[in-house]
């Protein structure tokens, strides 16, 4: 496929990036010279110099013979403007990055109509929508949801004490009865998607799918769970911020924000009035102490600056805060963080890039069966995907034992209407069913790709 | 650096080079001829050499930076023409190693400069070869490479950018590997349609393909003692227009293909490039006009000779030595000029030079008014200043570089006419010079020494100047 891809700030490069390892054919365009000749010695795509909706420039990157489009420079009008263009010039499918409050309220549906948008991306509303989960859960590092929440997979870091330490999945199975599957497995560099004997570690980061209410059961089990939070200090009065707190607002919680700049707190108290908004410079201890970070269940640390969040988290951590959150966006700072021990980190970088790489599989396939949702996970090296199965799918009730998949492939869940199966050997794949399905080292396009 | 991943791509390009030596075995086996051994045993060495670099250097990192990639590129050119010299000496077609390598260089670097007295006596074997190593020279064999291997690493911009001549390399499509193929399906079906047209006149086949192979890498060894010259002016017209489109950037042939008709005829290097064609054949018809009895033989061999020294190709249809000085000296400074950026052409490339005399003009106007602000613009669109200053600087070397080279040379008690001249033509991979390497002489006087002086030089030229020096300076070695 052609994909074009305007504007190579943070998010533009992990798009570039991500869409590059698919194999798809890309064309960059940005208005610097010094980003583009970057761009042009790092990645093999091909670069165009010039303003995102100038006719001329689109006509050189050859707009009317892209399968989709992907607008994500700095301004929201801009990108906008971007996709209409080239939708009219003839590109298939278009792409834009609109993160102004005002366009994502009601007005978000009319406008993507009207502008003939395929999909319209909001870091920061998407970043607050998984920072929510993780609060709702603190227990897992991280969470991702599949069709339509009904069916999750929660990463767990096994801590040094743990009473899972040294068990195989078989045993674990068997101790802790409940309805779930160890999924994929992260230990250092490596990651593996687990069989029967594999024995987990303390240490190691692993990957769990059930049926939500399946996985409370499991974490009560495993002596784990923490009770969901109820304050939580968010510092840095951004726009995820913003999106968070109304989120937290809505069930209940009290939300404390501190940020520095004394105008964007007023902006936050006059849209969320029950927010309890500080101006104060938040790398000060002392300020953090006098606002009682240490009697708090949760601090998420949401400044611009990387190296400020993991800072202050590990602060954060040092108070015994049950559960700390940072927005890491640069990829090298995210490991060394981990390995630094933060445990639980977000990076709005890293949730828009897997959100167009779904979509970008979801146009290739539009025959196959469907890719409905995609994630990266463990640092990109294994992923998890949900299909929709086609009537005219080859393996349709065959057992999955007889079905001949390819190694590091598992199937981890098959929903079928509104019940969620952990599949075992026995269990088929019928036609209607959504299937998902966990990989490492290697990327499915179609539901036909996990038979060897 | 990165050792391995530098050994692992020579390995493959060895194993290239050996298949590439499989046809001139079948040429000799055709020919019945003795040295298809030579070749066949050459071509058992490369592939051995390739296979065993391939399977020693597995390199767990593909990331090519510049560094590797003016390393790679430097590395295969002189070990490809080192291995290519071999067959030359086996067969005894060329006794001396040295002669060999001087011939081989000149073939990959399309130069076509000729160290042989005699090549009517050569076997069909070698003459193929010689040829045929223009034709892979001409469009770069890491080019060629990268268009057949399968995963190419996403850094490989630099290979591309170290081995294609001109100031700004650019893709065409997206994918470095999409762009080497294109290339060369042109490069391909170009050489084709020229081969067709030659046999359409009644050129024997061997002498069509060899001579399509000389005119599309712009190189120029020929398989009779005065070149093209014995040919019907029929194919002396076809050699000269082919040699001309060979000279022109290949993307605009891509443009053409993709039915961008107004981009093409847009670029301002096209035009001055065929303006230069012109007005030098112009005037050198006018020159020459007494010389020859007739106007059609006037026009015919200044063109041809203006083409074929203007696209740094070397074949010639007239001893142009006996010429008038002015043709002469025009012939002489066209050698300078070479074709445009993206071709097999050598030389400075017309871009260069357009883009030296903008930058002339825009200092001229900055002397007269101090507060000036200008940007330069080519093909209608700003050139930047970093572009422009490489242009500069680019230039400053290669004089620099021809400077050297003459010195060294210069103690051949040949004469400041040829020792010169042949400083230049091989510099900017023309061939012959004026005088004592004129286009009926050969360098075949000249010391082992010198020889290879001569052969550094093409291999300077051929790949700018930049990575050669970059690869042989010991701190791109050294760990700091």
């Amino acid at each position: 496929m052609k994909i074009i891809v305007v504007g190579c700030g943070k998010i533009g490069t992990t798009i570039i990036k991500g869409i590059l390892a698919e194999g798809h054919d890309v064309v960059v365009i940005d208005n610097s010279q010094s980003v583009i000749s970057e761009i042009s010695d790092v990645y093999d795509v091909m670069c165009v110099c010039g303003g995102a909706a100038d006719c001329e420039t689109l006509d050189e990157a050859d707009v009317s013979k892209a399968d989709m489009f992907i607008a994500v420079t700095g301004s929201d009008e801009l990108n906008m403007l971007s996709c209409y263009i080239a939708k009219k010039m003839g590109a298939k499918h278009t792409v834009a990055r609109i993160r102004n409050p005002e366009y994502n309220d009601k007005s978000l549906g009319f406008m993507k109509q009207q502008l003939g948008l395929s999909l319209a991306i909001n870091p920061e509303m998407l970043a607050a929508r998984e920072l929510f989960n993780i609060l709702k859960l603190p227990s897992a590092v991280n969470i991702e949801t599949f069709s339509r929440r009904n069916f999750e997979m929660v990463e767990i870091r096994l801590k040094p004490d743990s009473a899972i330490d040294g068990l195989s999945i078989a045993d674990l199975r068997k101790k802790y009865p409940a309805n779930f599957l160890v999924c994929v497995v992260q230990r250092g560099e490596d990651v593996f998607i687990p069989s029967g004997d594999f024995v987990l570690k303390s240490g190691d980061r692993i990957g769990v799918t059930a049926s939500a209410t399946e996985i409370h059961k499991l974490l009560k089990n495993l002596g784990i769970l923490q009770k969901q939070a109820k304050n939580v200090m968010i510092l840095g009065a951004s726009r995820t911020a913003y999106y968070l707190a109304k989120m937290l607002i809505g069930i209940g919680n009290n939300v404390k924000i501190i940020d520095k700049e004394l105008r964007k707190c007023e902006r936050i108290s006059r849209t969320l009035p029950t927010v309890h908004v500080v101006a104060g410079d938040g790398a000060e201890q002392d300020l953090l102490l006098e606002e009682g970070i240490a009697s708090m269940d949760a601090f998420v640390a949401l400044t611009g600056m990387d190296e400020e969040n993991i800072l202050i988290s590990f602060f954060a951590a040092s108070q015994n805060v049950p559960k700390v959150i940072s927005k890491v966006n640069r990829r090298e700072f995210a490991s060394l963080a981990d390995n630094m021990g933060l445990e639980c980190i977000v990076s709005p970088r890293k949730i828009v890039a897997d959100v167009v790489l779904r979509f970008s599989r979801a146009i290739k396939n539009s025959e196959g069966s469907n890719v409905e949702t995609l994630y990266k996970l463990m640092d990109g090296k294994a992923e998890a995907l949900e299909f929709n199965v086609q009537p005219d799918f080859k393996y349709v009730n065959i057992s999955i034992k007889d079905m001949k998949l390819k190694t590091d492939i598992l199937i981890a869940g098959i929903i079928r209407g509104r019940k969620a199966i952990i599949p075992s050997g026995e269990d088929v794949i019928l036609a209607g069913d959504k299937v998902i399905v966990f990989a490492a080292g290697q990327s499915m396009n179609d539901l036909s790709d996990i038979i060897g | 650096m990165n050792y391995k991943v530098i050994f692992n791509t020579i390995g493959r390009v060895a194993v290239a080079e050996a298949f590439l030596l499989l046809l001139p075995t079948a040429v000799s086996l055709i020919y019945g001829e003795s040295c298809y051994m030579a070749f066949l045993l050459t071509a058992m060495f490369s592939f051995l050499l390739g296979v065993l670099l391939h399977l020693c250097f597995k390199p767990k990192n593909h990331v090519i930076y510049a560094k590797e990639g003016f390393a790679i590129v430097t590395l295969v050119w002189l070990g490809m023409s080192a291995i290519g010299a071999v067959p030359f000496v086996l067969c005894g077609d060329i006794p001396s190693y040295a002669d060999a390598f001087f011939e081989t260089v000149s073939g990959f670097t399309t130069t076509g400069a000729s160290i042989l007295r005699d090549v009517e006596s050569l076997n069909h074997g070698t003459l193929f070869w010689r040829s045929f190593s223009h034709w892979v020279g001409g469009m770069g064999v890491l080019v060629f490479v990268m268009a057949i291997i399968p995963n190419v690493s996403d850094r490989s911009i630099h290979i591309m950018r170290a081995e294609m001549p001109g100031p700004v390399v650019g893709k065409i499509v997206p994918r470095v590997k999409d762009t080497a193929k294109i290339l060369y399906l042109i490069y391909i079906a170009l050489t084709a349609v020229e081969v067709v047209m030659l046999l359409c006149g009644g050129m024997p086949v061997f002498d069509s393909l060899v001579h399509s192979f000389g005119t599309a890498g712009t190189g120029g060894f020929g398989i009779k003692s005065d070149s093209i010259a014995s040919y019907s002016p029929y194919h002396q017209w076809v050699i000269a227009i082919f040699m001309l489109l060979f000279g022109i950037n290949f993307n605009l042939y891509y443009l053409l293909l993709i039915k961008r008709f107004r981009s093409v005829f847009r670029s301002t290097e096209l035009w001055v490039y065929i303006a230069i064609a012109f007005v030098s054949s112009a005037i050198i018809t006018l020159n020459v006009f007494p010389m020859y009895k007739n106007s059609s033989d006037a026009i015919r061999q200044s063109v041809f000779q203006v083409s074929s020294i203007l696209t740094t190709t070397g074949y010639s249809t007239a001893d142009f030595n006996l010429w008038p000085s002015l043709s002469k000296g025009i012939i002489f400074v066209l050698m300078f000029s070479g074709g445009c950026a993206g071709s097999t052409a050598g030389g400075l490339k017309i871009s260069r030079t357009i883009m030296m005399f903008k930058m002339v003009g825009r200092e001229f106007k900055r002397m007269l008014h101090p507060r000036t602000v200008s940007t330069v613009r080519f093909e209608g669109k700003t050139v930047e200043e970093q572009t422009l200053q490489g242009v500069t600087v680019y230039f400053a070397v290669y004089m620099l570089c021809i400077l050297t080279t003459f010195l060294l040379i210069c103690h051949e008690p040949f004469g400041m006419e040829t020792n010169f001249t042949a400083t230049v033509s091989c510099f900017n991979n023309v061939g012959p010079g004026l005088a004592g390497v004129g286009p009926m002489s050969s360098y075949a006087d000249y010391s082992v020494l010198s020889k290879l002086v001569l052969s550094f030089a093409m291999l300077l030229g051929r790949l700018e100047i930049f990575p050669l020096l970059i690869a042989l300076s010991p701190s791109t070695w050294t760990k700091k």
